[in-house]
């Protein structure tokens, strides 16, 4: 963060300290509030500072059997569609790399695409698609829409381990003496392992708490986020909402955060070892 | 079919072909490897020396042609059932392993007892020179005992075949001949069949016991070092083997009476005033020195001949007065050289 002058002090770069720090107390402060806010004794508005500070919300958002079943539909859309990803995505990766085939640039700008595209397209495509083959909108909806975008994780994961590893390890396996499935177990997994687990992590917190997709996939179906969004309109409860918000933040932020240190440390290794 | 000689030959291709799409990188290549020796594909990049190792090790498949493995046709077995192992290019060492994890990965997977396993890891780490570092991870090892721990790892099977590609290609010069010396010492007290891939005419000349030239998926010569130096076949053999002065044309046609190509060692080009007395059985031309290059063994000399050819002519330092070698520069010179050493070579 040091700037190195010509007489070869060093400078701290005030402007830059100063607005690296506004623009992370602008991301984080909202998300204080809302930790806040899960305190008041106000239900319906945001007064500042709130007007008295009671536990009793924590209380009744545990106690709302309708949160609970949220909760439990979001972790298993967010689980199986991680899953579905992990096996797709490197079983992608791992052609991609390996092969040289017609239209191996196609596939992996389509496998790409699904994550730079609005929710909103990819959104409006399913269902569209899902209706004409009158295939009732349901759980698995749902989970095939949050696998479009939970493939891309893990591909790029696993797609990048790969350019790193390169294949003369599974072919020094093989030479070895280990056939195709052993080679997977004893070389592969263990080097694509952190990658696929960091691609999933990630995976599952973007299903966690994605929203505009699910609108077009679920029938009557309640994932947490929707859940959330439609207490909105129920101003009562407000803190609720709050309390349920800052679950989310946490089920969310811990895995990236420790998706992203494994990613680090995986690096060095694999790095270190060529 | 092969019947005899069965148990003399390691290594058979016949008619090989490996095509991709439109380029055929090995082209109808025949070839036998004697059991036991330092065998040597030696070619500029993309001749197809690497492909040909690779169809032998199994990691790819001739598009026409068989391959025999000790008289048994292995051509479309993959790589863990057949009988030779590889040291890669960039060693593929196991970054998740240790040292010992590594060596010991074949037998591992050949589900040999532990006790067993490890004794002949610590067998291996001896046989090249690093007791003592089982427990270490590959990336904390320099590049040269990266090397020896591919070659531990690949010989503890007791392949009859090794197969090395471009090993030494990644390690500096002085580390470089030492490992040439190691693994020609190694080869021949494991007394197995090495197949060694290079492009380095050197490394090829000092180690091997036969060499195969490759040129555009080709085989130019198959020999020994010193006729693939002494005899080379063909213009691309005795210019990628040491260097060769071509004599063709006007100039081959005054010296021999036909128009025929042939080639001359720079070293074997006597270099001497006008007036020197002609050699029994020698060429003699003259020419202007126009570049003289000292270079402390031996000074290098291009001399223009009066017919236009250039030719290079190497002259070994041996009198102190060679100080004043560059006083030859512009001077006019006799060039001799003995008719044995002006080689035929095939139309090509």
């Amino acid at each position: 963060m040091a700037a190195t002058t010509l007489s070869g002090k060093t400078r701290r770069p005030w402007g830059l300290i100063l607005a690296s720090t506004l623009v992370l107390l602008f991301l984080h402060i909202p998300i204080w509030v809302i930790f806040l806010y899960t305190f008041t004794t106000d239900a319906t508005t945001f007064t500042f500072p709130p007007p008295g500070l009671t536990t009793h919300w924590w209380g009744a958002a545990l106690r709302r059997t309708d949160f609970w079943a949220a909760l439990w539909l979001s972790i298993q859309v967010a689980s199986i569609a991680t899953a579905i990803a992990l096996v797709l995505g490197t079983l992608a990766a791992a052609a991609v790399h390996r092969s040289r085939f017609f239209g191996r640039e196609v596939v992996s700008l389509m496998l790409l695409l699904p994550l730079a595209l609005p929710g909103i397209v990819t959104g409006i495509a399913l269902r569209s698609t899902i209706s004409m083959y009158g295939i009732p909108f349901s759980f698995w909806t749902i989970v095939i829409g949050h696998a479009t975008f939970c493939v891309v994780t893990v591909y790029n994961n696993a797609l990048a381990r790969f350019r790193r590893t390169g294949w003369s390890q599974v072919e020094a396996s093989m030479d070895l003496g280990a056939n195709g499935f052993t080679t997977f177990r004893h070389i592969l997994l263990p080097v694509l392992g952190s990658a696929m687990l960091a691609g999933g992590i990630l995976a599952f917190a973007l299903s966690f708490d994605e929203i505009i997709v699910t609108t077009f996939t679920a029938g009557q179906q309640q994932t947490l986020p929707i859940w959330i969004f439609s207490q909105l309109f129920r101003p009562r409860d407000r803190p609720i909402t709050n309390v349920v918000a800052f679950f989310v933040i946490i089920i969310t932020a811990f895995p990236i955060l420790f998706a992203h240190r494994l990613g680090a440390r995986a690096d060095e290794h694999v790095g270190g070892a060529r | 079919m092969k019947s005899q000689s069965t148990q003399d030959i390691a290594v058979v291709f016949e008619q090989v072909t490996r095509a991709f799409g439109e380029v055929k990188a090995v082209d109808n290549v025949d070839l036998q490897i004697r059991d036991g020796e330092f065998f040597t594909m030696l070619g500029p990049s993309g001749s197809g020396k690497t492909t040909c190792l690779r169809m032998v090790a199994g990691f790819d498949r001739p598009t026409a042609g068989e391959i025999y493995l000790h008289g048994v046709k292995v051509t479309t077995l993959p790589p863990y059932e057949r009988d030779v192992n590889t040291v890669f290019q960039d060693y593929a060492l196991f970054p998740h392993m240790t040292v010992g994890e590594n060596i010991a990965y074949g037998p591992m997977i050949k589900k040999m007892p532990k006790a067993e396993r490890q004794q002949r890891v610590n067998e291996m780490l001896d046989l090249v020179r690093l007791p003592g570092y089982g427990a270490r991870k590959p990336s904390q090892l320099s590049g040269g005992q990266r090397q020896r721990v591919a070659l531990a790892r690949a010989l503890i099977n007791h392949p009859r075949v090794l197969l090395l590609d471009e090993p030494l290609g990644a390690l500096d010069l002085k580390l470089r001949q030492e490992m040439q010396i190691e693994l020609k010492n190694l080869q021949q007290r494991l007394g197995i069949t090495f197949v060694f891939v290079t492009h380095d005419q050197e490394e090829a000349l000092s180690m091997s016991d036969r060499i195969a030239v490759f040129n555009q998926g080709k085989i130019e010569q198959i020999g020994t070092p010193a006729q693939m130096y002494e005899q080379p076949a063909t213009p691309f053999v005795a210019n990628f083997v040491g260097t060769s002065n071509m004599v063709k044309g006007e100039l081959a046609k005054q010296l021999t009476g036909v128009d025929q190509l042939y080639a001359v060692r720079p070293e074997k080009i006597h270099l001497g005033v006008l007036t020197a007395p002609p050699q029994p059985d020698s060429y003699a031309v003259a020419g202007n020195v126009l570049d003289v290059v000292y270079l402390g063994l031996y000074t290098r000399y291009l001399v223009q001949l009066d017919t236009g050819d250039l030719m290079a002519v190497v002259q070994q330092n041996l009198e102190t007065a060679a100080v004043d070698v560059h006083a030859a520069r512009g001077q006019r010179v006799q060039l001799q050289w003995s008719r044995n050493s002006m080689l035929k070579l095939g139309a090509k």
